[in-house]
């Protein structure tokens, strides 16, 4: 198993390296130029000499390959520069943004599981009755709204039947937990149940699946308790792929909310991202990119290894 | 303890009566899919027969009768141009079809021949394929179409590139998986054995044979791709004005009118929703369907 | 008696007193409160000099003073008054302005504002020590020196003289900085706030709020009114409308579109109160004056004709922020052109039919084929390019034009403008203060602005002309001249119709008054609310 791992946690590197080069290629070709930006705004007017200079001052006047070389370097050592709209380190930037990402990522995720298990298993037990397909019309509009619309008519319903708004400034939870709830609550259930669809058909069909094994029906032949059996066997072993699944929404929720974000009005990393991409703020783009890929490559790499410790047939490799 | 559904229940496989057969017989035992496959014919029909059924040309501006409530002149209304609501959620139905199966279609091919390949060459092909499909993923949907968008420029062809790429990746990962255990059947060493070419052998043996989750990898970028348009033309950088397009036709006026005239954001709403939902739907059926492991009880 | 009687007699001199006082009596300002406001945009710096955005202005501008400002109770935005200068005197010949500095306005530190600060500010806006980029150097080319001969004089020597040069003085922009700071590190205040304004700085958090304190020791004694303000950045217009609704916060300065407005005053009646202006920004069809067929006037001139102005302005005022009718000035300011002899400019006439008519002469007359097609390119932004957009794009199908519309990203917009890289585009006319000299200085032909590159020596002439002319009614003239040129003879543009500012706000909000636009009276010290 440590060999099956070690080579797993190796072949993290090469793929973030790659993401890097992707990022760093990709937006370096979208029209637009963030000094000319910066500096000659709506009105334009600005010396040819006083681009150069902020140019080289970013290091843009650099070939890009080392370019490249020492915006790699810095990532190394955790340094991801600083923003070429504001100048500010890009740390700063991010960590405020990042806090409030990160919680609401969490909170949907709660959602959805609470939401997907029990339905999953529910619609698994009674496949094909009239159970089966409601939890599955409700999953499924879950996943045909699109998330702007379910945000817009979540705040309308809010104030015009309860003539009450959220909070419209992020307070952190460990400052102010009740305010904190209230203004993240409403995108955290919105997003939770969106993302609880593909938990729930997963659940519902990796729960099919070892319900009709051979270790299931002889627990049933011996006369056990349906609901024993279901604890016990079945549901265990129907985690592990849906515990892959919920993971990896976890990790997208972090920087793919970015619809999300603006109907609801929260400062989080999808808003930032676009006002990046905005201003062509080449730093701080591939700062957030890292970001978020760099999440969802680690917890690919966390789910290797609970498979690993979990499925025998790695195990014992 | 009653049990939800007989332990074992023994399904003659139905004759081989071709298509027609096979279609009663999912409508029969999915009632899903079926709705679901209804309601995409439904969309095909207006879609083919817009000019037909749209009662005002789309694109038509008539200020004398904008912010119209619905009424006979106007069955879902009018928008902040005067535009008919119906006329251009119909002619809306033909960019989703064709962006969605474009994409769809495109995307689910290129990630099946990528995967396949992939599967049956091994090695190191296998090895770069995989990171390079890796790489590709962890770049969430929508950030990935945002920035193809930001470099190709706002037209349909460019979005629906945008749309695809970001797929391509999803399928080949997913196919290479159902292409590995192919490639370790027997008959796919006897053929090598008896010198068939690379080509015959993908094309005859393992191409059919992954021909299953191809199909629910498709319905299901068919949804995702519907939904991704309308997400980008809701932030400005899908469709463009004065072209009908259901995400348009939810941004801007539409949640500034969102008390004074609903129906402008209403009805592109439930029609994203139900195209989507159908598309699901009848997704989630064809691989309860398709997939052996669930079929055989 | 005695005593009894000359209690009567100041009585009677009481009430004959009270009712001499005006009818309206004025509202007596009342202290206290935080204003809460809404910005949609952030600041990328703290610099004033180096930034044009509102992003900047809304937040950081009661920060600081300027030496001269827009009378903030002007609704035309027009008139500059002293802000920290307190009085001035222009020589006869026009090149040498002496400005007399107030007494006893300090820097938030404690530290004395005096000529040197002015001085040091305002050589930092026209020469930048390098590495530090102003935007507004360009404007100041006709400045030879700004000296400080006593610790409360300035004077500006100018090379020509130049009847725009108060109203320059008084841009929001030029914020006043310290002189000792700018001396020790001249980038300082792109991430610190240090002015003499009337609040002081408490907090900056990226992407969420901005909060200021009132200064205690301000040098208007009385203001400010408001304890602090607290400005939220808030970027969907929906979240915007749906904080004021939800009363979190007061007010939004740059403006709301109309079903904004409607939806603001249905769901809060009089707990809202609605002011509009003319914007000082309108938005123009570029002619690229290189290519085929817009090299040709008469495709020009069709172009503009073929637009029903009135009966657009009408429909497009309901669903987006334009309202008026207007020509190279703000509709209501000194120098607009009154609307009865604006009709007799081309594409300006009532009778549609009739201009319509004459578009599809020209167009066959140029050999423009009926449905013709070329592409449109509009910039990225909801209010109001789109519904204008669209507008003219049905608007140049009633005369047999097939065009499309094509949306370039805003940050990408300018690039292609400046590119060349278009037939027919939307560009725009705004300004922080309306004046000739700043608005039409983009239609002369060497300007960076003239993204048409049309090459017209008359309007050039013209130009300079009304820039010296120092009669008022002579001004007039030649504007109209300028005018008559750009839009009707050889139609190098096409002007569509004036931006609409509406800004709703609660009625708590007293004190503020609207001007044509969004970069002025922002400094909140006469602002106060009601209960």
């Amino acid at each position: 198993m440590l060999k099956y791992l070690t080579k797993r946690f190796f072949l993290m590197f090469p793929t973030l390296l790659g993401v890097a080069i992707v990022t760093f290629f990709l937006i370096r070709v979208i029209p637009g130029d963030v000094v000319e930006l910066r500096m000659g705004g709506e009105s334009g007017a600005v010396s040819q000499e006083m681009l150069a200079k902020e140019r080289a001052r970013f290091g843009l006047d650099q070939p890009l390959w080392k370019q490249f070389v020492v915006w790699v370097g810095g990532v190394a050592r955790l340094d991801f520069g600083r923003s070429m709209w504001t100048g500010a380190p890009i740390w700063e930037e991010i960590k405020l943004r990042l806090s409030l990402s990160l919680q609401v990522a969490i909170m949907a995720t709660v959602v959805a599981v609470l939401l997907a298990i029990p339905l999953g298993v529910l619609a698994a037990l009674k496949q094909d009755t009239w159970v089966d397909y409601a939890v599955r019309i409700f999953s499924i509009a879950g996943l045909a709204t699109p998330s702007f619309w379910l945000g817009i008519v979540f705040i309308l319903m809010l104030l015009i039947v309860f003539k009450w708004l959220p909070p419209m400034v992020y307070t952190p939870f460990w400052q102010n937990p009740w305010q904190n709830m209230q203004q993240l609550i409403w995108p955290a259930l919105a997003v939770g149940y969106r993302y609880s669809a593909v938990a729930t058909r997963m659940t519902r069909s990796a729960m099919l699946e070892v319900l009709r094994e051979d270790y299931i029906r002889t627990a049933r032949a011996k006369g056990l308790v349906q609901k024993l059996i279901l604890s016990r066997h079945a549901l265990k072993n129907a985690m592990l792929p849906v515990m892959t699944v919920v993971a990896l929404e976890f990790a997208f929720l972090i920087g793919g909310l970015v619809v999300t974000e603006q109907v609801f009005n929260l400062n989080g990393l999808g808003l930032l991202f676009v006002q990046a991409v905005a201003h062509r703020d080449y730093t701080l783009i591939q700062a957030l990119v890292m970001l978020v890929s760099g999440c969802f490559i680690v917890v690919n790499f966390v789910m290797d290894i609970m498979y690993a410790y979990l499925d025998p047939r790695i195990r014992y490799r | 303890m009653a049990l939800a559904r007989p332990l074992e229940t023994v399904e003659a496989p139905p004759a081989q009566s071709g298509w027609l057969a096979t279609s009663v017989e999912f409508c029969r035992r999915r009632p899903l899919g079926a709705v679901g496959a209804a309601i995409i014919v439904v969309m095909f029909v207006v879609a083919l027969a817009a000019p037909v059924l749209a009662p005002y040309d789309p694109q038509l501006v008539d200020f004398a009768a904008m912010l119209a409530r619905p009424s006979p002149a106007h069955w879902l209304g009018t928008d902040s141009f005067g535009r008919d609501v119906l006329s251009r959620l119909i002619y809306g139905s033909r960019t989703a079809l064709i962006v969605g199966f474009v994409s769809a279609f495109v995307g689910a091919t290129l990630g099946a021949v990528l995967g396949v390949g992939s599967a049956y060459f091994g090695g190191r092909v296998d090895l770069y394929m995989q990171r390079l499909m890796d790489i590709f993923i962890s770049f969430p949907l929508i950030i990935l179409a945002l920035a193809l968008v930001a470099i190709l420029g706002n037209s349909i062809p460019n979005l629906i590139t945008a749309i695809t790429v970001p797929m391509i990746p999803r399928c080949a990962l997913v196919i290479r998986s159902s292409a590995l255990s192919i490639r370790e059947m027997p008959y796919v060493d006897a053929a090598r054995a008896a010198g068939f070419g690379h080509s015959r052998i993908i094309l005859r043996h393992m191409l059919p044979n992954v021909m299953a989750p191809y199909l629910i990898m498709v319905t299901a970028f068919l949804g995702q791709a519907i939904l991704l348009e309308a997400s980008l033309s809701f932030l400005g950088l899908g469709v463009q004005e004065p072209l009908p397009a259901w995400g348009l036709m939810l941004r801007g006026a539409a949640v500034e009118f969102a008390e004074a005239a609903p129906w402008m954001a209403i009805f592109p709403g439930v029609a994203i929703s139900l195209s989507v939902f159908a598309f699901n739907l009848f997704g989630d059926s064809l691989r309860d369907a398709l997939d052996p492991r669930l079929r055989t009880q | 008696m005695q005593r009894r009687s000359g209690l009567v007699l100041t009585l009677i001199a009481a009430i004959v007193l009270a009712a001499s006082l005006p009818a309206t009596a004025q509202e007596t300002p009342r202290r206290g409160g935080e204003l809460t406001f809404v910005v949609p945009s952030q600041p990328p710096t703290y610099d004033g000099h180096q930034e044009e955005t509102f992003g900047l202005i809304h937040p950081v501008a009661p920060h600081y003073n300027t030496l001269l400002r827009v009378d903030p109770t002007d609704k035309t935005g027009t008139k500059p008054v002293g802000d920290l200068a307190e009085s001035w005197t222009i020589s006869k010949d026009g090149l040498v302005y002496t400005f007399k500095l107030r007494h006893g306005v300090k820097f938030h530190d404690g530290s004395d504002m005096t000529s040197k600060d002015v001085k040091a500010s305002y050589d930092k806006i026209m020469k930048p020590p390098a590495g530090v980029k102003s935007l507004r150097a360009v404007a100041y080319q006709t400045v030879t020196s700004v000296e400080a001969p006593d610790p409360h004089t300035v004077v500006f020597k100018l090379k020509w003289p130049e009847s725009s040069f108060l109203l320059n003085l008084a841009s929001p922009w030029n914020f006043i900085y310290k002189a000792d700071i700018i001396a020790k590190d001249p980038k300082w205040y792109e991430t610190n706030v240090m002015g003499t304004g009337p609040f002081t700085f408490v907090e900056h958090v990226k992407g969420s709020h901005w909060v200021g304190k009132k200064n205690p020791n301000y040098w208007d004694k009385g203001k400010p009114y408001l304890d602090g303000y607290r400005a939220i950045f808030i970027s969907a217009s929906a979240a915007q409308v749906a904080a004021i609704r939800g009363e979190r916060a007061h007010i939004q300065f740059r403006g709301f579109s109309p079903p904004e407005r409607d939806q603001l005053v249905q769901a809060l009646g009089n707990k809202i109160t609605v002011q509009e202006s003319p914007w000082d920004c309108l938005n123009f069809v570029s002619f690229h004056h290189e290519k085929k067929p817009f090299d040709d006037k008469r495709v020009r001139r069709a172009l503009s004709l073929a637009l029903d102005r009135y009966a657009g302005a009408a429909a497009l005022s309901k669903i987006t922020i334009v309202k008026e009718v207007g020509g190279v000035q703000v509709p209501g300011t000194p120098y607009a052109t009154p609307p009865a002899e604006l009709e007799k400019l081309a594409g300006y006439g009532k009778d549609i039919n009739k201009n319509r008519a004459e578009a599809k002469r020209l167009l066959k007359e140029a050999g423009v084929p009926d449905g013709f097609s070329f592409t449109f390119k509009n910039r990225g932004i909801p209010h109001p390019y789109e519904p204008v957009g669209i507008w003219l794009i049905d608007q140049w199908r009633q005369i047999g034009l097939n065009v499309k519309q094509e949306f370039i990203e805003a940050s990408a917009y300018h690039p292609m403008l400046k590119r060349g890289d278009f037939e027919v585009a939307m560009d725009f006319q705004c300004g922080f203060i309306v004046e000739p000299d700043l608005d039409l200085v983009r239609f002369v032909s060497t300007s960076d602005a003239n993204y048409g590159r049309h090459k017209d020596a008359v309007i050039d002439d013209l130009y300079s002309r009304q820039a010296r002319a120092t009669d008022i009614e002579e001004r007039k003239k030649v504007i109209r001249q300028l005018e008559k040129r750009l839009l009707d003879d050889e139609a190098h543009v096409a002007y569509t119709i004036q931006w609409n500012r509406i800004i709703p706000h609660s009625s708590k909000v007293k004190g503020w008054t609207i001007t044509p636009s969004h970069y002025l009276n922002n400094q909140l010290d006469s602002v106060w609310l009601a209960e």
